[in-house]
């Protein structure tokens, strides 16, 4: 047994997400302003996230199915405390103030959701039948209809597609899947009314930013402006001078990889999409050697949520989609985000490293 | 392993799930790779094919241009006597883009620092008029303890600030206005006509006087900076600068202190002043009464104020000097005389006889002489010392009116002077041509007598009378007045003068003829029978003049004038022009009372007065004779 079976992680997986949170502290060098406190307290949160992920990688799959019910109850519970007694800033009411911290109940859903209809699905015959999926669509959209009235459209949009991807894992017939995404464009109207205005606000701003340029339009507009004027080869670390003249807004947390553009160009924003490439194709070969369905199901939903972070975020702040709240995996500053994601790398290593060895593998 | 599991897994095909499972992997990564794809073109679109533009908006949201108003020359006086300066101004400034609520943000200001409703106008008018995103300014001339209030509670007020500037200011307020003129805000006609990059910081202009007519020396020269500025507009650091140029001082030929000599003798009168040194041109004195404080108008004079100006019944914006066209009255007599020595129609001996009327040979109009008794036989130089109107009626119907306008064109009758001041007027010296030519009739004979005595269709402004005068003065070698002495650099302070006009002479063939009208002038203030013997007493030098009375409307046909029933403003206007030292000038002027009656004792006086300060400042030469008598 070496020493990684040993301690369950996956070297790969491990050595993809420590070099991102390396390049992560050079960003955050340049995009803080060169703070030094700010290095400080993102190393003792990854530190934080890495022990979570350590520490969950030691506990075998099935443990994860069996707590799913109880994790998606309580997390149900806390999303209804939140919009009760929530703390609430800027404009949002996300937060419960557990007096040592506060914390976002929406932040268990990423993980919840997955696990919860990973667990129903998988403890049924797959593909799932009718009644059986309708059910499943039930434990995403309650969770998710709770978050976006807090109003936090990035976690529901990404709780949403972690359920969306359990589905899919499952086996449903594309037809279906095809007949669904024609269905969520007949309800986009309805969706629409149901927003706030901010929310209307920045769909219209990503059809035309420069409508409001002074206003909702400007983030958009500096970001992209940040990234092209960084060329090919970038403006040099520290060098960037839309992050250090203050126009990039949120420039350490969900903007920052308009500081990375900027000063590091189209082969540094290359290089770090390899980067988040490279784990997202190792977790699609985890997923791809499980032979257990609830297993299955999770690794592939986690995965897939994972790229879907650095998608919504990078095409956002090139200006590829709306801007939503989601920061880019690993490297933006804060939130209790990090900690849910190296949770859900340490279920994935859990997965991976606890597998049933397969003799069987190839002949039945 | 879970026992239930196994249970489970029996009754499951494990390998359709698998294959299922594997197939939506696939998908997923081909998913991945869509999307990833996408990213990349994204990226490429925004980094290398749209680079170029994105770095033109990135250096333009990181630099911008600041211009440097030039600081405006000084304007000075002969003697170095500061007429025009710019002084450090704090001012509220507000930019209306930047506060919530502009009538809330107004209200609460109003409490913290005393804000009138006339800069409330004001700063409603300038808003609406406004030419760039930049402040407008609420209250001018802000003291230290105003800024120090403002300070304190800066935070409260987002989009308002402290301006510091330089504000254009005019110590001496009223004095020369109708001279030195104002600067004020630019309008938007003036900004159509600018170098838009010239004065790109500039937010004054000259409006009137030299500082209108010398604007473009005054003005100096931009200033850019490029700077480095964040997203909330904050100056970091200075990427290059071209420093601006201040403008040049402006000397001027004007002696303040005669200036305000003649401003305060004509005192509560309407009237003007215009002294002019007759060997250069150099306007010594330009007066124009009453005046008013140009320093309300350099940031925007508010309506009411600028309504009791403009209404008020003296007219004070009015200026006089350059603008009123008034009869020069028997002021012309030693123009005419001139000429008509000149034009052999006259010998200095020939005599006329003065029955105290006039008629035209068959008309029995009586054109009446200001002496109803009549003068008797007078020679020119007695028709000139007293002013004799029946001799000058003979030597103008001998001239006739077109000879007489071709003659007193030569010294400016009827056209501007030249002044290097905006806005003056030609006045008219009329003839055949120009009365058919203004009002399409024929010329009358008996017309062409009262242009003899100054009246009639002649207007002239006092400017004109004095520039005439100094011609007379200088034996017919004539100068366009000149405001303007020098201009001084700021950095070097060296002063070099400005180029004079160039002269032109008058044409008299005779030379002698120069001294015969001379003599006569001095004889109208030192001679016994002289109509300003009164100014002429206890005097160190020679003065030659001419008074003058112009009609401010026709009186009747044999009746009396009686001042005493006509109301103040419908008396005569007095004029006196007069030069001194008479073999030697070194002063020319002109000096109009309006209704002041009597040339003799409402003008020439100041006349007098002016004189003998200006020989006290500027002492003449003693010549041989004075020094024997004053050992």
């Amino acid at each position: 047994m070496t020493f990684s079976e040993r301690l369950h992680v996956d070297i790969p997986l491990l050595g993809g997400l420590l070099l991102v949170s390396l390049l992560s502290f050079v960003i955050l060098y340049s995009a803080g302003g060169q703070h030094p406190d700010l290095l400080t307290r993102h190393a003792l949160r990854l530190l934080l996230g890495f022990t979570v992920m350590l520490t969950l990688a030691q506990i075998p799959p099935r443990y994860f199915a069996l707590w799913a019910p109880w994790l998606f109850g309580g997390g149900l519970l806390l999303l209804v405390a939140v919009l009760l007694v929530g703390d609430t800033s800027k404009g949002a009411q996300r937060w419960l103030d557990l007096k040592l911290f506060r914390f976002q109940p929406s932040e268990i859903m990423k993980l919840a959701v997955p696990m919860m209809t990973a667990w129903y699905l998988s403890t049924r015959r797959l593909p799932p039948s009718i009644p059986h999926l309708l059910l499943a669509t039930l434990m995403i959209l309650i969770p998710i209809g709770l978050i976006a009235k807090q109003p936090d459209l990035g976690t529901a949009l990404l709780v949403a597609s972690s359920g969306a991807f359990v589905i899919l894992m499952a086996g449903i017939s594309w037809r279906l899947v095809g007949a669904s995404l024609a269905g969520l464009a007949l309800l986009a109207p309805l969706v629409w009314h149901f927003l706030h205005d901010y929310q209307r606000q920045r769909i219209l701003t990503f059809v035309d930013p420069q409508n409001d340029p002074l206003g909702t339009g400007y983030h958009i507009i500096q970001s992209t402006i940040a990234i092209g004027s960084g060329g090919v080869f970038g403006k040099g670390w520290l060098n960037g001078t839309q992050s250090y003249l203050d126009f990039i807004p949120e420039r350490t947390t969900d903007f920052i990889f308009a500081v990375y553009g900027e000063e590091f160009g189209l082969i540094g924003a290359l290089l770090l999409l390899a980067l988040y490439l490279f784990i997202v194709l190792r977790g699609l070969y985890i997923s791809w050697h499980v032979r257990d369905a609830f297993a299955r199901l999770l690794s592939g939903s986690l995965t897939l949520t994972f790229f879907i972070y650095v998608f919504v975020n990078i095409g956002m702040v090139t200006g590829l989609m709306p801007v939503v709240g989601v920061p880019l995996p690993l490297i933006s500053y804060g939130g209790t985000s990090l900690v849910t994601l190296m949770a859900a790398f340490g279920i994935l290593m859990s997965i991976h490293m606890h597998r049933t060895p397969s003799p069987t593998q190839g002949s039945p | 392993m879970d026992p239930r599991i196994t249970a489970k897994d029996q009754i499951r095909d494990t390998l359709r799930e698998t294959r299922l499972h594997r197939q939506r992997l696939l998908a997923a990564l081909l998913l991945t790779m869509v999307l990833i794809v996408a990213l990349i073109a994204r990226l490429v679109y925004l980094q290398v094919i749209s680079n170029e533009r994105f770095t033109t908006l990135s250096q333009d949201n990181r630099i911008s241009i600041v211009a440097l108003p030039p600081a405006r020359g000084l304007i000075y006086d002969r003697n170095g006597v500061l007429l025009a300066q710019n002084l450090p101004s704090f001012s509220l400034e507000i930019v209306p883009e930047q506060v919530p609520n502009l009538n809330k943000t107004l209200a609460a200001l109003r409490e913290i620092i005393p804000i009138s409703d006339t800069d409330l106008k004001r700063f409603r008018k300038m808003l609406k008029q406004k030419r760039t995103s930049n402040g407008v300014p609420l209250r001018l001339r802000l003291s230290e303890e105003e800024v120090a209030a403002f300070a304190v509670n800066r935070p409260r007020f987002p989009g308002v600030d402290v301006a510091a500037s330089v504000a254009r200011h005019y110590p001496l307020g009223a004095l020369a206005v109708h001279a030195i003129g104002y600067v004020g805000r630019i309008s938007e006609d003036e900004l159509a006509k600018l170098d838009a990059t010239d004065y790109s910081g500039t937010t004054h202009i000259g409006k009137t006087g030299v500082e209108k007519s010398y604007e473009e020396l005054l003005h100096g020269t931009v200033g850019v900076e490029q700077v480095e500025t964040n997203a909330q507009g904050r100056r970091l650091r200075i990427l290059k600068r071209t420093p601006p140029r201040a403008g040049q001082n402006l000397y001027l030929n004007l002696d303040i202190r005669l200036q305000i000599l003649a401003e305060s003798l004509l005192g509560e009168n309407r009237g003007a002043v215009a002294a002019i040194d007759p060997k250069t041109g150099g306007v010594l004195t330009l007066a124009s009464m009453p005046g008013y404080d140009p320093n309300p108008f350099v940031n925007g004079i508010d309506v009411d104020t600028y309504k009791t100006l403009s209404t008020h019944i003296d007219r004070p914006l009015y200026n006089r000097a350059l603008r009123g066209l008034y009869p020069p009255g028997s002021t012309v007599k030693p123009f005419i005389g001139l000429g008509g020595l000149e034009m052999n129609q006259v010998t200095p001996s020939d005599s006329k006889f003065c029955p105290g009327f006039f008629t035209l040979s068959g008309h029995n109009h009586r054109y009446r002489d200001w002496k109803k008794s009549g003068h008797g036989a007078v020679d020119l130089e007695r028709a000139i010392v007293e002013s004799c109107d029946v001799y000058f009626y003979n030597l103008a119907q001998a001239l006739g009116i077109d000879r007489l306008h071709d003659f007193m064109s030569r010294f400016g009758f009827g056209a501007k002077t030249g002044i290097d001041v905006d806005g003056e007027l030609a006045g008219v010296m009329p003839s055949r041509d120009w009365k058919r030519r203004s009002y399409n009739q024929p010329w009358f004979p008996g017309e062409t007598l009262i242009v003899g005595i100054g009246q009639g269709y002649t207007l002239v402004t006092p400017l004109q009378l004095a520039e005439a005068t100094a011609a007379l003065a200088n034996r017919g070698q004539r100068f366009a007045p000149r405001m303007a002495y020098g201009a001084q650099d700021p950095i070097s302070q060296k002063l070099t003068p400005l180029p004079l006009a160039p002269g032109q002479a008058v044409p008299i063939v005779q030379s002698a003829n120069w001294r015969r009208v001379i003599d006569a002038m001095v004889k109208v203030v030192h001679g016994d029978r002289g109509t300003a013997r009164g100014i002429g007493r206890d005097i160190g030098y020679t003065i030659a003049g001419k008074t003058g009375t112009a009609q401010v409307f026709s009186i009747k046909q044999n009746e009396k004038y009686d001042e005493a029933t006509v109301a103040e403003r419908l008396r005569d206007h007095a004029w006196f022009i007069a030069f001194a030292p008479a073999d030697d000038p070194r002063i020319a002027m002109a000096v109009l009372v309006e209704n002041g009656s009597h040339g003799a004792t409402a003008a020439a006086p100041i006349a007098r007065k002016l004189m003998d300060r200006y020989f006290a400042d500027h002492p003449l030469p003693q010549t041989a004779a004075q020094q024997a008598a004053n050992p």
